[in-house]
């Protein structure tokens, strides 16, 4: 059994969605580069060289990547020895998104009562947390602020088993045609297949935490996240939809065995501001 | 070539305008979004005044995050415009000239652009920090109870944009896409 503080949680997330917000981790600042090299569109390069530079200065300024500092996603990997001392865990991650947020100058999003009030909460809590217990005695936290843009284009597709490959390739490619402009491309595909309606949103999101453009490690999922990249970019909608090559930076495709009457496919947009931080205690 | 842009838009400037052009706004923009919209049309409901002359005018799609201390104004990009369809229309037949967002119009919006002689821009979604530069003033005025979702007006030099949606009916989003099209 190890102990690990409420309060170094609280400091822990804090500090991440900071860093989050000021950062564009350096995977994602490469594949923008490379994709910068190959755009034929004038009005596409000339975007990814704003985007590429506005990375460059909120770095230097410490300042939001993005006025959309996002609903801040938090995932937790709790080691099944650790234990929690000081204080409630979720309390004390979302007391470090409303640290963070204060003191970091981010922009609070998260407003009550969805359908009726709207009013803000002021400190971006509360947070949407995931929680998984695993073997072990640390604790992983990682920070997702996801933007409203991309969320609002997430689409979820409970396929019959008889459509197989070819029916996720076509629903895959049509989220990313409708969503067009609107989730700020050049974006990263996240992809669940299988589970149930919710599993396969749950790995839809976790996929695009992953290293931009690193493959599956499953041959076969790696050629579809292949033929998706290559049907996807196209499409011609380009960076910001200005029209070019680059629509996604890369696909991840995250996958879970089904029912003998499933076949779900869940697409998580992320924008080309693929922000995300992690810290292991 | 970037086209230099001086606010409030005029018709001749409209005129000149089209589809895929780069311009450099400079002047008066205000800044309004979901929650302002909403309370702007009920306004309008009511029998009631805007809270600003919005004939002429360009609005900004866009809730800034806090400014830091020697800032004008914190990160400060465009949202996505479709959210506002639903009021845009009735704005622009009181007399909005330009609105500034990012991500797609619906039809109703096109339309009215169109027959109101009117124009839709889109700045770079996520280069905020990099927009924020060329806002050189910044003040609430109306609203101030919606946080970031104030109506604001700004004082823009050179601000970035594209345009999307002309006068003439051109559509960039349509018009790149259809150009970098690959069959499948």
């Amino acid at each position: 059994m190890r102990n690990i503080s409420a309060q170094e949680i609280t400091r822990t997330v804090a500090r991440l969605c900071q860093e989050a917000n000021y950062f564009l981790p350096e995977d994602v600042m490469n594949s923008l580069k490379k994709a910068r090299q190959n755009e034929e569109s004038q009005l596409g390069q000339q975007t990814l060289d704003q985007i590429l530079d506005n990375a460059k200065l909120a770095q230097e300024e410490q300042v939001a990547l993005c006025q959309d500092c996002g609903t801040t996603v938090v995932y937790l990997e709790a080691g099944q020895d650790v234990h929690i001392t000081g204080g409630d865990l979720y309390q004390a991650v979302n007391e470090g998104v409303r640290q963070g947020y204060d003191k970091g100058y981010l922009r609070k999003s998260m407003v009550t009562q969805p359908f009726s009030e709207r009013v803000n909460t002021r400190d971006n809590t509360p947070a949407v947390i995931h929680t998984d217990i695993v073997p072990g005695n640390t604790l992983k936290i990682t920070v997702l602020p996801k933007g409203g843009g991309g969320e609002n284009m997430t689409r979820l597709f409970m396929l019959t088993p008889a459509r197989g490959r070819p029916g996720i390739v076509d629903s895959v490619v049509q989220a990313v045609d409708e969503a067009g402009s609107n989730p700020c491309p050049p974006v990263v595909v996240g992809v669940g297949i299988g589970g149930t309606a919710e599993k396969t949103l749950l790995l839809a999101k976790k996929a695009i935490l992953r290293e931009v453009g690193k493959p599956s490690p499953d041959r076969e999922v790696a050629k579809l996240e292949k033929d998706l990249l290559q049907r996807i970019n196209a499409l011609g909608i380009g960076p910001q939809g200005f029209g070019g090559r680059t629509t996604a930076l890369a696909v991840h495709i995250e996958v879970f065995p089904a029912h003998i009457a499933s076949l779900p496919v869940a697409v998580a947009l992320q924008c080309h501001s693929a922000r995300h931080k992690e810290a292991i205690l | 070539m970037v086209k230099k842009v001086r606010l409030p838009l005029t018709d001749e400037t409209l005129a000149e305008l089209k589809a895929g052009d780069q311009v450099s706004l400079t002047g008066v923009i205000y800044v309004a979004r979901d929650a302002a919209h909403k309370r702007m049309s009920d306004a309008l409901d009511r029998g009631e005044p805007l809270p600003f002359d919005i004939r002429e005018q360009t609005i900004y799609y866009m809730g800034p995050a806090p400014a830091k201390p020697g800032q004008v104004i914190g990160s400060a990009g465009p949202t996505t415009s479709g959210r506002m369809d639903a009021f845009s229309p009735r704005l622009i037949a009181q007399g909005l000239k330009g609105m500034i967002g990012k991500g797609m119009r619906s039809p109703a919006v096109k339309d009215a652009i169109k027959k109101h002689k009117a124009i839709y821009l889109a700045s770079v979604g996520g280069a905020a920090a990099l927009i924020s530069k060329s806002i050189k003033k910044s003040e609430v005025i109306a609203y101030k109870e919606l946080g970031a979702e104030a109506i604001l007006r700004l004082e823009v030099k050179d601000f970035p944009a594209i345009v999307i949606n002309d006068i003439y009916g051109g559509d960039l989003y349509q018009e790149g896409k259809t150009k970098y099209r690959i069959a499948a």
